[in-house]
């Protein structure tokens, strides 16, 4: 088995509203898969359907081996999620944090301690462990955001917009920690407005009005759209959206 | 002139396009008129009464007689022992024993005073006391007629509940909910609308734009001064022909007073709207600074001439307070203008020093 | 046109502009380039005399942001962050209203917006709140403009916008510039500062370097190269441990590199190959730099 993601033919409908039509999709266990498409173009739905949060309408799929449909509490034990909006509580400490991220995922006492310890030092966060969360710049903010997002060791990680008016230098580092989680084996699923980051998925699919209208390595997108960077390939097929948000 | 009506147009148009807001604005009155009115009542009725007479005279049998005749009271015992007082209070057979004195009447011919005892369940103190004063007051209309019948009797005093005889509720409450209503629709709606401009940025323009911040504020103004006037007629409507609240006195000041009261509580939104920068701050302000001391210190539920000095001195401050005495003069006693003068002094002085300092507050920048 | 000369700004304890300067020429698009938190709104609020700096001076067209402020906010056009438009009226409604509010008429300066606006009138009786973000960043932009205005200031107009809107924004400015309106732009996206004529970079309430987007990439010291291997992040790792590296960094398909000898050592299963700089680089190197010292 070595699909951490696998969807058949995903659909979700508001009333007669499509918001997901029909897409089907694979993602392998350590890739890093980018989900890119226009504001309104069915993210978000599609995300929530496959961390459990929404159920389909139609169609099938399976999140790190659990059913969509049928197990999806089974399913949140199993992944990490982190959004530009709503990451860590900013009047809880460092540390606290962490802490609380913990006991939700079940990571047992003696443990908390010992990986929050281990996981602040290789962030050099240990010396802010008591800081207020408000206080920290919103770079760090975003990389202790993934970390408690990675902390109970899930099989794949959802990022929707991480690094959303991020300054470029801490964009890089955030990379870093996402390419070091890929390389222990984590899944990662990312959503982005910033097309070069595009260029660092392994693979990408690119969303336009709730269907899929290409998927490949950024490489062979560029090639196959004769375009010289992501954003020329995105360009390309955004244009065709018909609908708006 | 021209941009302070398109100004005003556009509050119409975010307060007609809002189903909630509308349903708050005129809903709410209805509402609060028929639960008032009908539901939440301290209006008692069916006052079980037992009776412990050991004297079984004319006179006794006289007031028992009354008692029973009377549609606010139950009969339920009239033969009880005094040693059954208790049993029957606490088995809820009544809610109020009568006990005789010995020999009731003859000392009372004599001119010698003759007793009778109240013994009320008083585990709720205020319908207790309530019902304790309906009792008394039927027994005292009882000795009035012998006071008139047999001169021979001592004069016992004539105690009438005035404005209110029949003790009805509603007649209180009816200026209770509009001092609240208008504080409502006023000093919160007022205030909501200015800083959801504050939240979705959109005050941020208003403020770079060539403007007059009076016009904003005017523009704010109006429209809930306007919805305002329309609720203060609907509740009126509703008390007269609906709760057939007596209007005694005249529509015309009721309306003026009214008008000083709404240029009070829109004074207060607009003080709100400074120094709120989220809709749930404002919301949260207008309810614990203004709506709770309207509710507890204006006289709507407790009595002003209760309270404690402190509280009575603190109730000063509240506009509703004179405001509801105004309108309770106007509407219930129908008591002449001359005799409002306070109401009306103090009300107009808190709004002019109200839209003064909000006006002042009210900033040109963001800060 | 615009001069802000050594701006400080506190609030409470937190400083968010630490002595900014800079000139905005008439006629030109400047872009202040710099990530969330950078002192970019702060900065466009004291210039459109929202509120008032703690020390230094900032003038508009010789006018003074605190003195002069109602001289100003009849000169300039602004649009704030958030799109500030009434979500619950329609669009005609929106642009009429402003239009008012600058004691002005959709019909005495519709040729200005014509362009930009005309798209929209398909949807004139659409509410605001049901437009897509580049639908609103069109409304907001004739809204701005309905009165006019001398300099057009705008706060991250393109955040929540997608890239192909994004790219329609560009080339509408580019027109109005012509029209002869200086435009001042926000934006925490590096790769719109070539659409500028001259960019400042913010970082922490200070300005790192104020010039036009060739220069800056010209003023970049080092050679620049690329490099590429089959798992970039092994290979992110073994450059980093080398001591002639100098600098690297991830960047999109390739990683970033810079050395510390001229020549460029010749690695096993990697390919490297020379880059030019782009803004977003010479940010990185900059900010860097700054935080050395």
């Amino acid at each position: 088995m070595n699909n951490a993601i696998k969807i058949n033919n995903l659909t979700k409908k508001f009333g007669n509203f499509t918001a997901v039509d029909n897409i089907s999709f694979d993602v392998q266990k350590g890739e890093i898969f980018g989900f890119l498409g226009a504001n309104g173009a069915g993210k978000t739905t599609a995300m929530r359907m496959l961390c459990g949060l929404s159920v389909p309408t139609s169609g099938s799929g399976v999140v790190a081996g659990f059913d969509m449909t049928t197990e999806s509490e089974k399913i949140k034990r199993n992944i990490g999620y982190m959004s530009q909006k709503f990451s860590l509580y900013e009047d809880l400490t460092v540390w606290e944090n962490f802490r609380y991220y913990a006991a939700i995922y079940g990571v047992r006492g003696r443990e908390i301690a010992t990986r929050t310890t281990g996981m602040l030092r290789e962030l050099n966060f240990y010396a802010d462990r008591d800081t207020l969360v408000k206080d920290l710049p919103l770079g760090w903010k975003q990389k202790l955001a993934f970390s408690t997002a990675v902390f109970h060791r899930p099989e794949i990680v959802f990022l929707d917009e991480p690094t959303g008016g991020v300054d470029p230098l801490t964009r890089r580092q955030f990379w870093e920690l996402i390419y070091k989680a890929a390389e222990s084996g984590v899944t990662i699923f990312v959503t982005t407005h910033y097309m070069d980051e595009a260029e660092y998925c392994d693979r990408v699919s690119i969303m336009v009005d709730g269907r899929i209208e290409a998927m490949d390595s950024p490489a062979n997108l560029k090639q196959h759209f004769g375009a010289d960077s992501m954003d020329g390939v995105f360009r390309q097929l955004a244009r065709k959206a018909q609908r708006t948000d | 002139m021209k941009q302070l009506i398109s100004f005003i147009q556009k509050e119409f148009r975010h307060i007609f396009r809002d189903r909630r807001t509308m349903l708050l604005l005129l809903g709410m009155p209805t509402a609060m008129m028929i639960l008032f009115g009908f539901a939440i009542t301290t209006e008692v009725k069916n006052i079980n009464v037992a009776v412990s007479d050991a004297s079984h005279d004319e006179r006794t049998r006289r007031i028992i007689n009354a008692l029973a005749e009377n549609e606010y009271f139950n009969l339920r015992e009239t033969a009880s022992r005094q040693r059954e007082t208790e049993r029957v209070l606490s088995d809820g057979t009544a809610d109020i024993v009568v006990v005789f004195d010995e020999n009731f009447d003859e000392k009372l011919t004599r001119g010698e005073k003759a007793g009778i005892r109240l013994i009320a369940d008083a585990s709720d103190p205020n319908t207790a006391i309530t019902k304790i004063n309906y009792t008394t007051s039927l027994i005292k209309g009882v000795e009035s007629d012998w006071a008139t019948s047999t001169p021979s009797g001592r004069i016992i005093p004539n105690v009438r509940m005035l404005y209110n005889p029949q003790m009805k509720s509603a007649y209180n409450f009816v200026p209770g909910v509009m001092g609240l209503i208008l504080m409502l629709i006023c000093a919160m709606m007022t205030s909501i609308s200015i800083v959801r401009e504050k939240e979705t940025g959109t005050m941020e323009l208003l403020l770079v734009s060539p403007v007059k911040p009076i016009y904003v504020i005017l523009s704010k103004a109006v429209p809930y001064f306007v919805i305002a006037c329309v609720d203060v007629l609907a509740i009126l409507l509703l008390a007269v022909f609906v709760l057939q609240v007596p209007l005694l006195g005249s529509v015309v000041w009721i309306m003026v007073i009214s008008f000083i009261y709404i240029a009070v509580c829109l004074a207060l939104g607009l003080l709100i709207s400074t120094v709120a920068h989220t809709q749930v701050a404002a919301v949260l302000i207008s309810g614990v600074a203004l709506m709770m001391p309207a509710m507890l210190l204006s006289g709507m539920i407790y009595p002003v001439e209760n309270m404690p000095v402190l509280l009575e001195w603190l109730s000063s401050a509240i506009p509703a307070r004179w405001y509801i005495t105004a309108v309770k003069k106007l509407m219930i006693q129908g008591l002449d203008i001359s005799y409002l003068w306070k109401e009306l002094v103090v009300l107009s002085f808190m709004a002019g020093f109200l839209l003064f300092v909000s006006i002042k507050k009210f900033n040109v920048r963001l800060q | 046109m615009i001069v802000a000369d050594n701006i400080h700004k506190n609030y409470r304890e937190v400083e968010a502009l630490k002595g900014v300067g800079f000139t905005v020429n008439a006629g030109e698009i400047f872009g202040l380039i710099g990530p969330d938190g950078a002192g970019k709104t702060t900065l466009f609020r004291i210039l459109t005399t929202l509120i008032t700096a703690d020390s230094g001076r900032a003038t508009i067209d010789g006018l003074d942001t605190v003195t002069d402020f109602e001289q100003i906010r009849k000169r300039i056009g602004y649009m704030p962050g958030k799109f500030a438009l009434y979500q619950d009226l329609t669009v005609e409604e929106n642009l009429k209203f402003y239009a008012t509010v600058f004691n002005t008429t959709v019909e005495e300066n519709y040729e200005l917006v014509r362009e930009i606006y005309g798209q929209l009138e398909p949807f004139a009786n659409r509410r605001a709140g049901a437009l897509s973000g580049g639908m609103k960043q069109k409304l907001a932009l004739s809204c701005a403009l309905i009165h006019r205005p001398a300099v057009l200031m705008l706060d991250e107009p393109t955040t929540g916008v997608d890239p192909v809107s994004r790219g329609e924004f560009q080339s509408m400015l580019e027109r109005l510039k012509r029209q002869g309106i200086t435009i001042l732009i926000s934006t925490p996206y590096m790769d719109e500062a070539n659409r500028c004529d001259r960019i400042a970079l913010i970082q922490n309430g200070k300005i790192l370097t104020v010039d036009s987007p060739d220069k800056i990439i010209a003023s970049y010291p080092d050679s620049l190269y690329a490099a590429k291997s089959d798992n970039n992040y092994r290979l992110l790792g073994r450059l980093n441990e080398r001591p002639d590296v100098k600098r690297c960094y991830v960047s999109g398909e390739y990683l970033r590199v810079t050395f510390n000898t001229e020549a460029v050592p010749a690695l096993d299963g990697v390919e490297i190959k020379p880059v030019q700089p782009t803004v977003e680089d010479c940010f990185i190197y900059l900010n860097s730099k700054r935080n050395n010292l």
